[in-house]
């Protein structure tokens, strides 16, 4: 069973990973999304695996699960939501804006030129009081 | 009065100019000269302490830990220098007044100056080297707003900059000496420090602290090689000018000398470079000024040639060098200050400063012309003026220093430097006053009202007064002498007196006077000389190594940080593998200690669909619907996972966020392309691919790893079992750690939530109301619409199902505390049943209806969770400590009334709130102002099936 899951985490890792590095937004949201399950579920799995035992205090049962990484874990969830909404709104905002849903600048900025200087450079040499 | 106050009064009086702006101009100087007035009256009541020889502190513990105390300290140097401040600011704000035109914004200049001023009184009355540092920035800080008050000149603006740089940079380096210093010493306290001259001299980085600190002095104190700054700062307007360097910002560094004398001179290190440095900027300052055409310019490199003097008169390290140094502080802050308000008033009736356009404004402006020779004569070295005094001491202590066992090399230079200075003195008095009156003047000159020539008049009274009775001055130079040689020296027991017989030094004085005058008759000459040789201008220098600098920056910066958001990724993900791999390579690994749990049939299938979900929607994500299915697949799965290993309430939460986040990209893919066209090559494919699967491969082995051994530590979760139902009343613990054991991280986490969905309506404002609003308007659907845009099953069924998922809601509320469920869950659920309506009925009938803005439901959520927090103290207990009990209200059977509900209600609210209003602003931007609300649940759009009907009537109407 182990196996199945943490097969499963490196599954979700490695699409998302694939689709973060789109060039699109929709798809980069996507990644993100499924590297949020793979870090829950990993986050969730460092509990430990157990079947039948949810930590719901009950008269005779001794074993539970482990309670603390599912309280981390749920409130994750709910907060990837908000995060990914924020994302998303920033993303229908930029295409929205430029009709342009890139998620790279369109042109790497060039390499340093001399109009690069916008004020030390080029704030003239007025100052000088040479005669 | 307090030093506390003394130090305060300005920084809180700059409040009032600002304030006082529409009053008038009278009352915006009024008030500031009221304000400094105080200070100084407050600072004047604790002369007699002073004079008695006592040391005045006042001591507030601020970070004792971190050696950071408010101790401030006034003893005969502070005093001085606090005077001169605070005096020549009144004069400075009296004059100021008149200055300043019309339209300059004089609560501005007024705020500004109080700041600077507060600042420097900080530094000279500070007792801990931190606070001084913290003042030192501040005076850097404030002094740049000054110098570059006229905005409007580019000239000001550099000015400012360059000043901020060179000032700022020398600040930086006198941290690291003053923080080596406090090292050493073991204190930060300078009455500590200074009692530790063999401690400090000893050590191993004396030489580096003194450096660092030598850095901060010099290039506050203008002495070469950072003299450049202080011409080009000349831009400011002339008030600014005359009280930053005459009696402030200038005298900072030579205040730090002097206040560090006792500890840091005498040594062969201190010697040569603070002598050396105060030689060269003296004799290159007065060789400069001489040749300066501009009447500021030339005062500005007068000011630089004597702060070289006095920096080279603390160097000598002798105690008669120190006295003659105050001695000089105090007379040049005197003429130096009056000789600039007269450089603006000339400036302000003439509307020039170019002494070749000048000559013959003697019978013009009498009054100016008094008070200028007055003040250059004194400052040329002539007898019964101050300034001979002091020069006087100077070529005498010039004279009994040996440097580089040469004894002729320092008064030679000594008197080189005196006889430039006398020469421009000359120049200044003969160029701009003597000679024939002329009438190409750029305005008619005449003597300004006696708010401006006043203030410098009044700074003759002490120029002629110590310069005829010296004896005056006397006890309070020594005084402030003595407080500045501290144990390390006796005061010297030297008269101050005009005639001193024939000394070495009077004949320095006169071949420095005769030369002077002599060097102004064959100026002509000597000018084509100096216009002939090359030299190398500071601020090219100085530009070419800031663009130097920035073009350095600029390209580490874009080299890092392209703009390529995947590149970034790209390399993120790297990075993280490679560390993993260096990790896993060289850590050790310990034996499995878990059995595998087995697998059976029905994982085998959840684990296929997962995987096949997963790598379908990376095969098809150009697809995008087509992939937002697959993800609602994905997240199914990961639900039924947690099920099966024991988390319900994960399960829960997992489901019904799904549902929204579902919900919420389908409304995003409303407005983006529903395709992604192919366009990265198949080798970048390629290479992601490769990276995507080592880090899959990574994460799964890491995971497979961890899930197969124990811990090494005891979970702490053993705890949390054991207390839940004895401590918080619940027994289903996950939701009593979130309410309840970890409720601040709780709280936090909601917050959070509610700020998110605050930016997103705050981003969906932003764009309705700028040029995607018409867009929006203007958009045709890619796609044909819906024939009945609100179908009639789905509104009825999702109308009454309304308050059943209203229930299930409050039901999955109010067992969460002992039953999966709680505040996140139901919270999400209530939202679905909300979104529901807005789905099926419409936005318009669905916000027709609502009561409550989202925006108050999260503030009430977060009131009410934190309220319940505040409301332990009231029971004297810690923030967020919970209590519960058990009540009994026939005919119901017992049942718990936990604090911990009322936060899960907070949560419970912020959750609602902060999902629907998200989902609300992504609906916002689909809705067309001309949508109205419908009434029926059976709207059917007529123009289906005729699409050119022109404006066909809605068959129900709205309302």
């Amino acid at each position: 069973m182990e196996l199945l899951v943490a097969s499963a985490i490196g599954v979700l890792t490695a699409g998302g990973v694939y689709l973060l590095t789109r060039m699109r937004t929709f798809p980069v949201i996507l990644g993100i999304s499924l590297l949020t399950y793979a870090v829950n579920v990993f986050l969730f799995a460092s509990g430990r695996l157990t079947v039948g035992a949810p930590p719901i205090l009950t008269d005779g049962v001794e074993v539970y699960a482990d309670p603390l990484p599912q309280a981390l874990v749920l409130t994750a969830i709910v907060i990837s939501f908000g995060m990914t909404a924020v994302v998303v709104m920033i993303a229908l905002g930029a295409y929205l804006g430029s009709d342009d849903d890139h998620v790279d600048d369109p042109d790497p900025a060039p390499d340093s030129g001399p109009d690069s200087a916008p004020d030390s450079a080029s704030d003239d040499m007025l100052g000088e009081d040479r005669t | 009065m307090s030093l506390f106050l003394v130090v305060a009064l300005p920084f809180l009086g700059a409040l009032l100019p600002g304030l006082m702006n529409s009053a008038g101009r009278q009352a915006c100087a009024g008030i500031t000269f009221t304000v400094t007035l105080a200070a100084l009256i407050g600072l004047l009541t604790n002369a007699p302490a002073v004079f008695a020889g006592e040391l005045v502190t006042a001591r507030v513990l601020w970070l004792p830990d971190l050696g950071l105390n408010v101790t401030l300290m006034l003893d005969g140097l502070g005093f001085f220098f606090a005077c001169l401040i605070l005096g020549i600011g009144l004069l400075i704000i009296a004059y100021g007044r008149h200055y300043l035109a019309r339209k300059d914004n004089m609560g501005e200049f007024f705020t500004y100056l109080l700041l600077f001023q507060g600042a420097m009184v900080g530094i000279v009355l500070s007792d801990n080297i931190l606070l001084l540092l913290i003042f030192w920035e501040l005076t850097s800080l404030s002094s740049f707003l000054l110098i570059g008050y006229w905005k409007h000149l580019p000239e000001g603006r550099q000015g400012a900059r360059m000043a901020l740089t060179v000032t700022g940079m020398g600040g930086l380096a006198m941290i690291g000496g003053m923080l080596i210093l406090g090292q050493i010493v073991g204190s930060y306290d300078l009455s500590v420090i200074l009692q530790n001259r063999d401690l400090i001299q000893a050590d191993p980085l004396y030489v580096p602290a003194l450096i660092l600190i030598l850095l901060g002095c010099f290039t506050k104190s203008a002495q070469f090689p950072f003299h450049f700054w202080l011409p080009h700062a000349m831009a400011a307007p002339t008030p600014v000018s005359a009280y930053l360097h005459s009696a402030t910002m200038v005298k900072a560094g030579i205040f730090l000398m002097a206040r560090m004398w006792p500890v840091l001179s005498g040594t062969p290190e201190w010697f040569v470079l603070v002598t050396g440095a105060g030689l060269i900027t003296m004799v290159l300052g007065a060789v400069i000024a001489l040749f300066k055409h501009d009447l500021k310019a030339l005062l500005a490199f007068s000011t630089v040639s004597h702060l070289g003097l006095i920096t080279m008169l603390l160097g000598t390290g002798t105690a008669f060098g120190a006295m003659a140094a105050i001695f000089h502080i105090l007379n040049h802050a005197t003429f130096k200050c009056a000789l600039f308000m007269s450089a603006g008033i000339i400036d302000h009736e003439t509307h020039t400063r170019d002494i070749r356009r000048l000559g013959g404004l003697r019978h013009l402006m009498p009054i100016t012309f008094t008070i200028a020779t007055l003040a250059a004569l004194s400052m040329a070295g002539i007898p019964l003026l101050n300034g001979f005094l002091s020069k006087e001491m100077m070529l005498e202590e010039a004279n009994k220093t040996v440097f580089f066992d040469n004894p002729w090399l320092v008064p030679a230079l000594a008197t080189f430097g005196s006889l430039f200075s006398a020469a421009y003195c000359f120049r200044l008095i003969g160029h701009v006053f003597l000679g024939p009156q002329r009438d190409d003047y750029p305005a008619k000159p005449h003597d300004p009202g006696p708010g401006l020539w006043l203030p410098p008049a009044l700074l003759m009274i002490p120029v002629v007064v110590i310069g005829i009775a010296p004896f005056v001055a006397e006890p309070f130079v020594k005084l402030v002498t003595a407080s500045v040689l501290g144990d390390a020296a006796e005061v010297p027991p030297n008269y101050f007196k005009i005639w001193h017989g024939l000394v070495p030094a009077l004949y320095m004085s006169i071949v420095a006077v005769v030369g002077g005058l002599l060097l102004l008759l064959t100026f002509n000459p000597a000018l084509r000389l100096w216009d002939a040789t090359p030299r190398p201008e500071a601020k090219t220098i100085f530009d070419a190594i800031i663009a130097a600098c920035v073009r350095a920056a600029q390209k580490l910066t874009h080299g890092l940080h392209n703009g390529a958001f995947s590149r970034y990724a790209l390399i993120s993900v790297i990075t993280i593998v490679a560390v993993c791999w260096h990790a896993w390579s060289t850590g050790t690994e310990a034996p499995a200690t878990r059995t595998p749990l087995p697998i059976g049939p029905v994982e085998l299938v959840g684990w296929l669909a997962l995987v096949a979900a997963t790598l379908g929607l990376v095969a098809l994500h150009r697809n995008r619907l087509l992939a937002l299915i697959l993800m609602g697949l994905v997240g199914l799965v990961v639900s039924i996972g947690f099920v099966y290993f024991s988390a319900p309430d994960l399960a829960m939460t997992q489901i019904t966020v799904e549902v929204v986040t579902i919900i919420l990209l389908l409304l995003a893919l409303n407005f983006l392309p529903n395709r992604t066209p192919i366009e990265s090559t198949f080798l970048r494919r390629f290479r992601d691919g490769s990276v995507a699967v080592v880090a899959g491969i990574g994460a799964a082995v890491f995971s497979y790893h961890l899930l197969l051994r124990d811990a090494v530590l005891p979970a702490i979760s053993e705890f949390h079992l054991a207390n839940s139902y004895k401590g918080g009343g619940g027994t289903n613990v996950v939701n009593v750690i979130l309410v309840d054991f970890r409720g601040f991280d709780t709280y936090g986490e909601i917050i959070v939530l509610g700020i998110a969905a605050l930016l997103i309506y705050a981003l969906t404002e932003t764009l309705l109301g700028g040029p995607v609003r018409a867009r929006l308007l203007n958009r045709t659907p890619d796609q044909p619409r819906a024939g009945d845009m609100h179908p009639m099953m789905m509104v009825v069924l999702t109308r009454v199902i309304m308050p059943v998922v209203m229930m299930v809601g409050f039901y999955i509320f109010l067992r969460g505390h002992n039953e999966p469920g709680g505040g996140f869950i139901a919270g999400l659920v209530v939202s679905i049943g909300v979104v529901m309506q807005y789905m099926a009925s419409g936005f318009s009938w669905a916000s027709a209806r609502l009561r409550y803005p989202y925006h108050g439901v999260i503030g009430a959520g977060v009131l009410i969770a934190g309220l319940t927090g505040i409301g332990s103290w009231f029971v004297g207990k810690p923030f967020m400590t919970t209590d519960f009990t058990y009540v009994r209200i026939p005919p119901f059977q017992e049942f718990e009334l936990a604090t911990a509900l009322a936060f899960d209600l907070g949560v419970f609210l912020s959750v609602v709130g902060a999902v629907m209003l998200s989902l609300e602003s992504f609906s916002r931007l689909a809705r067309r102002v001309h949508d109205e609300a419908s009434e029926h649940p059976m709207d059917i759009d007529p123009s289906r099936d005729a699409p050119p009907a022109p404006a066909a009537p809605h068959p129900q109407g709205g309302r």
